[in-house]
């Protein structure tokens, strides 16, 4: 898990571009959205596609994206859940 | 002081119709023109609706009378038919020549070609004659030189508010004397650029559109081309010919919230419509019929809903968006809505929004979801809302001719 | 109807941002195609902000910043752009993603593709809800946009505009290009660039923005006075009425004018038209070129907007933009003449 939570950290940061931010200034459970990291709405999308390239997940609606986003370890935990063995 | 603005012709092609004539039948028969993709190959093909405008590009090199196959792109086929038609219904082709401009609105200009052709471009020369109608200019300078048009030609890209903003500046050039007429309007084909785009942005309705529904769930989006002849009203008194409206009002606002969201509470809506009715010096109340932006997505429908509240309070007029007809346009948008609006002043109608089935709870209107004939309409207001939150409003006025 | 030229923010392959100077020194370079002189875009954008932009929403949001602050100004009355062809980069990130095969594309690059995002970006960034449009017509772009807010002005519902002018090259985006016989085959010496005598022309990049207003204040560079388009003119003779139907609108004659520049890009098949106003109507004045600094793009005359302001603020033509010798008396009265391909033809008017 803690595994995935580093490798996450470090391609949220490369997929949205967050260039002054090293994976060691995200806490895993620390908002994304919002007062967190400040993502908006058009970083959820690009989070989906992440999942969709990276993980083979498909997020269809929107939507599900702000429980799933909330904190790179709740995506941790998506991804752990979802991902076929 | 200013000079009034008047509309002496009209050209419209869309998937409701490829002149004004079958426009007006699809209206009056309440028929969408929504279904299913044919002409563009998309991986989305069977994933969402589409309105596309149901010919193929010979069809529409035949519609248009053009015999060299050459290198046009469907953007710049649509915008010659729709922006011929107009300049033939208002019979300039027949009228001594005053100053005049024409001002298109496209975002995608001849992608449809570039994206066929990128990996020839970048690899070979076999598709060189496409290169240079990539741009958003090509459609518009094709359209000038069949129509003649030297002393004024201009593009504008707005996202899908471009052509009402076309409207806009071809309204305050007449009206300080800069030009005697004016060509406005925009032109967008579908693409699978866009299609693609829209579909990231998880905004495409896998249902045809619902506008204004509480289920509504995005866009359908649809193509086509759509122009006005905007004169002086010196101008349109030259060669006895009929007025269809005047142009009473336009406001411009930009939302500076977000690249693709409005405010939750539709400042920019707001700010546009307040702007046009200032620029007409007219009262809320006067406004019989808007022609909302309504595009079905969430965020849309419920901004521009509380927006429309705040603004006409208890007297809220005849609200319906026609996206359900024609699917959203983009760029050509303004300009095609514009003209429904002003259908409905010289038809004495008010559009439906159709695919209406469950009105939305935020909202304390409902808007209108049959057909209302026989309805007297003076003044209407026209909705156009971009991405990058470009909002613009138009405000028509019957013609009392 | 004119505007006052009072901020200026110029981002080109020249060192161009501080407005203190005015062209300390000349770079020169031998190039495909010269690129702009990038400053460091964190002194003036959030990094948060930054984390989605392309060099060209970059390039636009500092120069207009650079502008607003040259003019002392907070909120513009309207915000207007021009650009023929937007962001070129995140247009060809989604070409490249789709000719490779893939289904599935990034919001962003779509979102930054669209022309508008410039103007409405910098609108978020300055918190500005007033008028916003932004034009995308080839070499017609920046004169639409002044020409917008030029009649603003006169409409009496603006004070300030923010206008700009932008437009990036890319390398596929060259070599796409160089096959339709824009530019030249082969990497080129700037400063030599007529000596080439060949097709195509140096292709280069850049973005200026200005703030005008619409009144006299302190720190003005001068007086932008009409702006005109002309849409392929039959011949030369046509081109020449046009030039002096613009000037005696203007109450003006070819022979009040202290300076013209033109906009010569090295492209021989293209040039001869200025070769020939040189030679004709224009032989008795001071001649000015400059696309030799920025390259050729569709907003290029806003790099000559920014020469004649400053010419007229410093009453100093420096050498290397002089393309002959006049003796030059004060600096008043400067046209900007420019073709692309003889086809979109502009004429700016500046005065002092």
């Amino acid at each position: 898990m803690e595994e995935l939570i580093e490798k996450l950290k470090r391609e949220v940061i490369e997929q949205l571009n967050l260039e002054d931010i090293a994976p060691e200034d995200i806490d895993a459970d620390s908002p994304l959205f919002g007062e967190g990291l400040g993502l908006d709405s058009i970083d959820a999308l690009e989070l989906i596609v992440l999942l969709e390239k990276n993980y083979g997940l498909k997020i269809e609606d929107p939507k599900d994206g702000k429980k799933i986003f909330h904190s790179i370890r709740t995506m941790a935990d998506y991804i752990t859940e979802h991902q076929k063995p | 002081m200013a000079k009034q603005v008047v509309i002496t012709g009209i050209g419209i092609l869309s998937s409701i119709g490829k002149n004004l004539p079958e426009t007006i039948e699809s209206l009056l028969a309440s028929r969408s023109g929504i279904g299913t993709l044919k002409h563009l190959n998309s991986p989305h093909q069977d994933e969402f609706p589409f309105a596309e405008v149901p010919y193929s590009n010979q069809d529409l090199l035949d519609i248009a009378r053009l015999t060299d196959p050459s290198n046009y792109s469907r953007n710049t086929l649509l915008g010659m038919i729709a922006a011929g038609e107009a300049f033939q219904h208002a019979r300039l082709d027949r009228l001594p020549r005053l100053k005049t401009g024409l001002i298109s609105a496209t975002t995608v200009g001849g992608m449809d070609r570039c994206e066929l052709y990128f990996n020839d471009f970048l690899t070979n020369n076999s598709k060189n004659q496409y290169i240079d109608v990539y741009d958003c200019a090509d459609s518009t300078e094709r359209i000038a030189n069949i129509l003649n048009i030297r002393d004024y030609l201009t593009t504008i890209s707005t996202a899908c508010s471009s052509a009402a903003n076309a409207i806009l500046l071809g309204a305050r050039m007449i009206r300080r004397g800069r030009l005697d007429r004016v060509v406005a309007g925009g032109t967008e084909a579908l693409t699978s650029f866009h299609v693609n785009g829209f579909s990231a942005l998880k905004i495409l309705d896998k249902m045809p559109c619902r506008p204004f529904d509480a289920n509504r769930n995005g866009i359908t989006l649809g193509e086509g081309a759509a122009y006005l002849i905007l004169e002086s009203e010196e101008a349109a008194r030259e060669g006895d010919r009929e007025i269809f409206a005047e142009l009473a009002g336009y406001g411009n606002a930009c939302e500076a919230y977000h690249q693709t969201a409005s405010t939750p509470d539709g400042k920019g809506a707001l700010l546009a419509m307040e702007r046009a009715l200032n620029v007409s010096g007219l009262d809320p109340s006067a406004i019989d019929y808007i022609n909302a932006h309504g595009t079905g997505t969430d965020n849309n429908d419920i901004a521009e809903g509380l927006a429309i509240e705040r603004l006409f309070g208890e007297k809220i007029p005849f609200v319906s968006s026609t996206k359900p007809f024609t699917g959203h346009m983009t760029s050509a948008a303004g300009s095609a809505e514009a003209i429904l609006s002003i259908l409905c002043l010289t038809h004495r109608m008010i559009l439906p929004n159709l695919n209406l089935k469950t009105p939305m709870p935020e909202l304390h209107f409902t808007p209108v979801t049959e057909l209302r004939k026989n309805t007297d309409v003076s003044l209407v207001m026209s909705n156009s809302f971009g991405f990058g939150g470009n909002n613009t409003s138009l405000i028509f006025r019957k013609s009392t001719d | 109807m004119a505007a006052y030229i009072n901020g200026i923010g110029l981002i080109s392959p020249q060192h161009t941002t501080d407005p203190a100077l005015f062209l300390p020194d000349v770079m020169e370079y031998t190039a495909d195609f010269l690129q702009v002189i990038n400053p460091n875009y964190k002194e003036y954008i959030h990094p948060l902000a930054a984390r989605r932009m392309s060099k060209l929403i970059k390039m636009g949001i500092t120069s207009a910043k650079i502008a607003m602050a040259d003019a002392g100004c907070q909120m513009p009355d309207a915000i207007i752009t021009g650009t023929g062809l937007g962001s070129v980069e995140d247009t060809e990130k989604i070409l490249t993603s789709m000719n490779a095969g893939e289904q599935l594309m990034n919001p962003t690059p779509f979102i930054q593709s669209t022309y508008n995002t410039i103007s409405s970006q910098i609108a978020i960034t300055l918190q500005c809800h007033n008028y916003n449009t932004t034009y995308v017509h080839r070499s017609f772009s920046f004169e639409s946009a002044l020409q917008d807010a030029l009649l603003q002005c006169e409409e009496k519902v603006i004070k300030t505009a923010l206008v700009g002018g932008i437009d990036e090259m890319t390398d596929n985006h060259l070599l796409i290009t160089r096959r339709a016989g824009h530019w030249k085959m082969q990497p080129v010496n700037n400063l030599k660039l007529l000596s080439y005598q060949t097709p195509g022309a140096l292709a280069g990049e850049g973005s200026a923005f200005f703030l005008l207003r619409d009144r006299h204040s302190p720190g003005d560079y001068g007086v932008l006075r009409d702006v005109k388009t002309f849409f392929r003119p039959k011949n030369l003779r046509i081109t020449e009425q046009e030039i002096s139907t613009f000037l005696s609108v203007n109450n003006l004659t070819v022979s009040q004018l202290d300076a013209v520049i033109l906009g010569y890009n090295g492209d021989i098949l293209f040039d001869t038209v200025y070769d020939q106003l040189g030679s004709g109507i224009f032989s008795n004045q001071q001649q000015i070129w400059y696309k030799h600094l920025c390259g050729e793009y569709y907003t290029s005359t806003g790099f000559a907007v920014w020469l004649a302001a400053n010419i007229l603020k410093h009453q100093y033509i420096p050498a290397a933009v002089k393309f002959n010798n006049q003796p030059v008396n004060p600096l008043r009265q400067i046209l900007l003449y420019n073709q692309y391909r003889n086809t979109n033809h502009s004429l700016i008017l500046i005065s002092r």
